[in-house]
């Protein structure tokens, strides 16, 4: 067997120092091996293949990876083979052109199984190295860095000497001071290793110099030392991402929260149908979504510009409806509120059940909120840096309109003191209903952006009522900077209790701390004060 | 004297439907065990586990309405001590399938084996005695009201802030519950029960026995919530619900009184829920879900809060028309729930039994002011709603 090999590289060897006409003829000559023997020869002959280092191999190798490898039984020629009907149409391995076509029993598949495909892509490893572009020799690099074939490092060198792009050299040697670490050949070589694979700064890098520190010697030493730095250097940066879980998390609770904070925190009004007010959001993204993919595909990055507006205007009108049919009545008793908002949520979940069926309904996120980039060791997704985004701007939006509008003050002087608002002349039914409208409205604002981070069903709303409720509470109702701080603390703290206890765990001690915390503070983070507080 | 006759009123009423009930509890397991299936007044199977949902379910309804009705906490929790007390029957059913589930272990229930446990959790413990477990049914959740009342009364959390963390302890023990760890079978929870006290639970006469079971702890309910709301702590319970501060400025301690009634109406409701969970055979992590809970609150109301003979009325009406509509149609099932919150709520704030009780007030009222000859006539305008008023209290 060993003998074959060499026999094969030798033959490798030589075809590479003759001239083209010959080395074109003698390559065949090894592809048409590969038709013959078992697997074990046909492994010799992958490494023989590789060997040659030719870039014209590579697709060779990746039909018998795939399957698409054939031998004529007439000739024993080997060839890429489609099947086109009843007959397969074959094309030369090497250049790529017609070579005619053969019936069914003409040809035989040349057989590969797992560790041969695992040969292969370590082959084609080493022959993208040297492809020409520059995207491909990066992905072999960073490949080999993964798999770690020692039988790499020459083709990895002869790569290394001559790359010209410094981001693939630096890949190529970080991937080079891998193959070495393990195995290195002298101290000052093994130090450079632990120096380079030291400097990549990874999670993967970590996993290598531990590697590398459980054997004897000054390397393993020197990666012991660099191991524990960077193990430190890594913990902060989890606490990074842990931060950065959380403040994403918490941008989708004050979403979810912030439309109660108006009609629940600001009304009084316990809105049991606040998460369905999301759900219409959600469905009308969905609906915007659909019409623009039958009639103006080219419009689709553009659809939630389109889902925003309307998706206020529909939650808000929903709301504005309800306040004036079901809620205007029930002032003052905000416990029996919370039975008919939670009849309504159940009508308006059947409706929307009824309207667009039980299933999950999918939105497509736009071009612009798909993809993610690395800050540092940080992978940040772009759809979640928009809702971050998109969450805070609601946010400002709102504090606006309450702060710096004439509506805003209205409403403010209503909810404060209703009778002397009336007094002045304001039309308090109406400030009720455009209230209850605009928290409605934000709820359906809060919708689009949920739905481009999670299915879209009419149990949509269910899921995030309960945890709205608690953001307010714990905030302190009637307090928007509350809601806002108490979405991200819920949030952060949520992400820091999950690698401890785990997901459902952690949540169960966030509504468990919220529980103690009102025990503490009835009023929530932020209690009003005043005699306006026990009515 | 209007309040006294009035007290009277409502005991004639809960005395009937005391006697209606126990007449049932007896009535339906004879009709059921002694006569022949053809006979005309035969109970069938079905419709005796059915029913006896039902009053599993109005058992759970009246413990609400003791806190609810009577001290103005509104627990949206409720559905928490049902489950558990159903957990804690379902733990001792589960012991007692023995070497006849899939696996045939001796001791550890299938799920556990499935799990590849090796022993049983120190909390399953003692549920192979019947005692224990029915000890367990009302400790455990009387506790856990005990424990959260003490924190919640004593700190003064009242009014919604109330309602949303009773809310998300219900919440929190769904999730907790369909954790595999937990050792409680996880989302499938428990089921694939055999024996009850050595009966199969399958057995007619099992079935007869929990019905007449859950009537007479419906009944024994409905005395002790009379008794309670009579006595000199039921007027301080309802004080404490029409001003809680006042009650305290005049120096009872509301904590106490509230923790008491809510202590007392968790263990009740743990009380349905241990019999309501052989009569359907299964008890999971979904009887947590807070939905469950606010439905509960919905029977209550629609029946009349603040009447112990309403919730149990609510209760039974609502169900049967769920179980009507479920099967005849699906769809509209929601609906019809949803539009029932709604009106009520809007049109009959004090619930069935509220109402017509206020109706037949007013009417008494009236008559004894005709009654009363012309030299009162003129004050006739104002003196009915003062009395309706007091009426509703």
């Amino acid at each position: 067997m060993a003998l074959l090999a060499g026999l094969l590289a030798w033959t490798a060897a030589a075809l590479a120092q003759d001239g083209p006409k010959a080395g074109a003829e003698a390559l065949r000559a090894l592809v048409n091996a590969l038709g013959t023997g078992g697997y074990s020869q046909t492994s010799d002959q992958i490494s023989a293949l590789a060997a040659t280092g030719d870039p014209s191999v590579a697709p060779v190798l990746q039909a018998l990876a795939d399957g698409d490898l054939y031998v004529r039984e007439a000739d024993g020629a080997v060839f890429i083979a489609a099947r086109a009907g009843k007959i397969y149409r074959l094309r030369d391995p090497l250049s790529g052109q017609d070579a005619g076509e053969a019936g069914r029993k003409d040809i035989d598949k040349i057989k590969v199984n797992n560790s041969l495909r695992r040969a292969i892509r370590a082959a084609l490893g080493a022959l993208t190295l040297q492809a020409g572009d520059p995207g491909q020799r990066l992905a072999a690099a960073q490949n080999l860095f993964k798999t770690r074939d020692p039988e790499a490092l020459e083709s990895l060198d002869a790569a290394l000497a001559k790359e010209s792009d410094p981001g693939v050299r630096a890949a190529m040697a970080e991937a080079r001071a891998a193959l070495v670490l393990l195995a290195p050949p002298d101290l000052s070589a093994g130090l450079a290793a632990v120096a380079t694979i030291a400097a990549r700064g990874d999670r993967e890098a970590l996993t290598l110099l531990k590697e590398a520190a459980a054997g004897q010697g000054e390397v393993a030493a020197a990666a012991a030392r660099a191991a524990g730095d960077l193990s430190q250097i890594l913990q902060v940066w989890d606490l990074g991402q842990n931060i950065w879980y959380g403040i994403s998390l918490g941008s989708v609770l004050l979403l979810a929260a912030i439309g109660l904070s108006i009609t629940f925190g600001v009304m009084g009004v316990i809105n049991m149908a606040h998460g369905e007010m999301v759900m219409i959001g959600a469905y009308t993204t969905f609906a915007v979504q659909e019409l623009i993919r039958t009639s103006a595909p080219w419009l689709f990055d553009y659809s939630l510009t389109f889902a925003i507006p309307l998706a206020f205007l529909i939650s808000g009108t929903v709301g504005i409806a309800i306040e004036r049919s079901v809620i205007r009545w029930l002032y003052g008793r905000p416990l029996e509120t919370l039975l008919a908002t939670w009849g309504l949520s159940l009508i308006l979940q059947q409706a929307v059940r009824s309207i667009f069926g039980a299933t999950n309904r999918e939105v497509g996120n736009p071009s612009w909120m798909s993809g993610a980039f690395e800050l540092g060791q940080l992978t940040i997704t772009y759809n979640r840096m928009w809702i971050i985004a998109f969450a805070l701007f609601v946010f400002a939006l709102l504090m606006f309109v309450l702060r710096q509008t004439p509506l805003g003050l209205q409403m403010r002087a209503v909810t404060q003191n209703r009778q002397m608002a009336s007094a002045m002349g304001i039309r308090t039914p109406w400030i009720d209903a455009l209230t209850f409208g605009l928290g409605s409205g934000i709820a359906g604002i809060a919708g689009v952006a949920l739905s481009q981070i999670g299915n879209v069903s009419p149990n949509l709303g269910q899921g995030y009522i309960i945890d709205s409720f608690m953001v307010v509470v714990f905030g302190g109702v009637g307090n928007l900077w509350g809601t806002l701080v108490g979405a991200f603390s819920l949030g952060v703290a949520n992400k820091f209790l999950e690698p401890f206890a785990g997901a459902v765990l952690g949540k169960i001690l966030v509504l468990v701390l919220i529980i103690l915390f009102i025990q503490r503070y009835p009023r929530g983070l932020f209690a009003q004060k005043g005699r306006a507080v026990e009515a | 004297m209007i309040t006294r006759r009035l007290f009277l009123g409502s005991d004639r009423l809960v005395l009937g439907f005391i006697v209606v009930i126990v007449v049932l509890g007896i009535l339906v397991p004879v009709l059921h065990l002694a006569l022949p299936e053809s006979h005309a007044f035969h109970v069938p199977t079905y419709l005796v586990a059915l029913s006896g949902k039902y009053l599993c379910f109005a058992l759970l309804a009246l413990a609400l309405d003791l806190v609810w009705g009577f001290c103005g906490i509104l627990s949206l929790g409720h559905g928490a001590f049902f489950g558990l007390g159903g957990y804690a029957m379902g733990m001792y059913l589960m012991r007692n399938i023995g070497t006849r589930g899939v696996y045939g272990h001796p001791v550890l229930p299938d799920f556990m084996v499935f799990l590849n446990w090796e022993q049983l959790p120190w909390y399953w413990h003692g549920f192979d005695h019947f005692w224990f477990a029915a000890l367990m049914v009302v400790l455990v959740p009387g506790l856990l009201a005990f424990i959260f009342g003490w924190f919640a009364f004593s700190s003064r959390v009242t009014g919604v802030y109330l309602s949303i963390i009773t809310q998300a302890m219900t919440f929190a023990l769904m999730l907790a519950f369909f954790r595999n760890d937990m050792g409680f079978g996880g989302n499938n929870g428990l089921t694939d029960f055999k024996d009850l006290l050595g009966y199969s639970i399958q057995s007619p006469g099992v079935r007869a026995g929990l019905f007449a079971a859950s009537a007479l702890a419906l009944a024994g309910a409905l005395a002790l919530c009379s008794a309670i709301v009579r006595s000199k702590l039921g007027k301080v319970l309802v004080a404490v619900r029409d001003a809680e501060s006042r009650t305290r400025f005049l120096g009872y301690r509301v904590e106490h009184v509230k923790l008491f009634a809510f202590t007392v109406s968790a263990m009740l409701a743990g009380i349905a829920g241990a019999l309501y969970v052989p009569q359907v055979g299964i008890i999971n992590p979904g009887e947590f879900a807070p939905a469950n809970s606010i439905e509960i609150v919905v029977w209550t109301a629609i029946g009349g809060r603040g009447t112990l003979a309403g919730p149990v009325l609510g209760a039974v009406l609502v169900n049967v028309g769920k179980s009507y509509f479920t099967a005849a149609l699906p769809e509209l099932w929601l609906f019809a729930l949803g539009a029932l919150f709604v009106g009520v709520t809007l049109f009959l704030p004090k619930g069935i039994v509220g109402t017509a009780r206020a109706a037949l007030a007013v009417r008494r009222e009236r008559r004894r002011l005709a009654g009363c000859g012309q030299g009162q006539g003129g004050g006739e305008g104002p003196a009915l709603p003062a009395a309706s008023a007091q009426l509703a209290e």
